[in-house]
């Protein structure tokens, strides 16, 4: 697999885009493999008594889901040394049926001396954005 | 009954260790779609440099919460966690997990403010090897809506 070269980026290039579909079944699957068991990720009568849409993903699910393209690009997943989100809206996830989670990464800023990229992240639903400051950052030497 | 404030600033006594097994990072790439072959096949984790198959960024969540619940669960806090909002979430990894790692993890109540009604709660969790090398800090920061007046 051949790494980004720090050298030859650019701030504002496009690293990376990819789509992440979510339905209730890989919720129950990120229930059991995180240990959040929060009925609001799973129950839709929960969901509706505490005033949300319905089913809505975790937002640890959907931060973990985004970087996956930051990961791909990069090469080893040891190289993403930082990584901050903040949630800055839900995800209802349909039943029946799915959501998708766009996703874009472009090089925010490089730093020489430390050897490190940040990529920002545009992390969408239907075109709006369900996740703010999302950045990580990659050591490329 | 009010978020108490006076737990700001407060640190916990290290917990017991974590166990990273395989299985586990294996179901947990899968579900959030990560794809990398370090995270699943050995030889493909060896072949980076890394002792065994990696977790993905966020896994270091499952090991802070275990850490958190020591606050979330302290009726005395009064956090009441179906209030609760999450608002921001950061991790950074001084090394990567990797599978055979047993964890242990500080827990600090960084901050608990009040703000427009709600209790912004930070806690930082730093997460050592057992011979105290640091591996990562996961700092997350919830907000408590008030009850229902």
């Amino acid at each position: 697999m051949t790494q980004p070269v720090l050298a030859e980026l650019q701030v504002g290039q496009e690293v990376a885009r990819t789509e992440v579909v979510v339905d209730r079944a890989r919720l129950v699957r990120y229930a059991a493999a995180s240990g959040d068991f929060n009925p609001i990720h799973w129950n839709e009568r929960v969901a509706l008594s505490v005033g949300l849409p319905g089913v809505i993903a975790h937002g640890m699910w959907t931060m973990g889901a985004a970087v996956g393209a930051v990961v791909d690009w990069v090469g080893d997943p040891g190289r993403v040394v930082d990584y901050q989100v903040r949630f800055t809206r839900p995800v209802p996830v349909p039943d029946p049926g799915h959501a998708t989670v766009e996703v874009v990464a472009a090089v925010g800023a490089l730093d020489e001396s430390a050897g490190t990229a940040r990529v920002d992240l545009t992390v969408t639903v239907e075109g709006q954005r369900v996740l703010g400051k999302a950045q990580a950052v990659v050591r490329l030497v | 009954m009010p978020v108490d404030t006076g737990y700001a600033g407060r640190e916990y006594a290290p917990n017991a260790a974590f166990e990273v097994g395989r299985e586990h990072l294996r179901s947990f790439a899968a579900a959030v779609g990560a794809q990398h072959p370090a995270h699943t096949d050995v030889e493909a984790a060896r072949a980076l440099g890394h002792p065994d198959v990696i977790a993905p960024p966020t896994f270091a969540v499952v090991v802070a919460q275990r850490a958190e619940a020591q606050l979330f669960e302290d009726p005395a806090a009064g956090i009441d966690f179906s209030r609760v909002v999450h608002a921001d979430e950061r991790f950074t990894h001084h090394r990567p997990i990797h599978a055979g790692d047993r964890l242990v993890t500080v827990l600090h109540v960084d901050s608990i403010v009040e703000r427009a009604g709600l209790a912004m709660i930070t806690t930082r969790a730093e997460i050592a090897a057992e011979d105290g090398e640091p591996v990562a800090t996961v700092v997350s920061t919830l907000a408590v809506r008030p009850e229902e007046s």
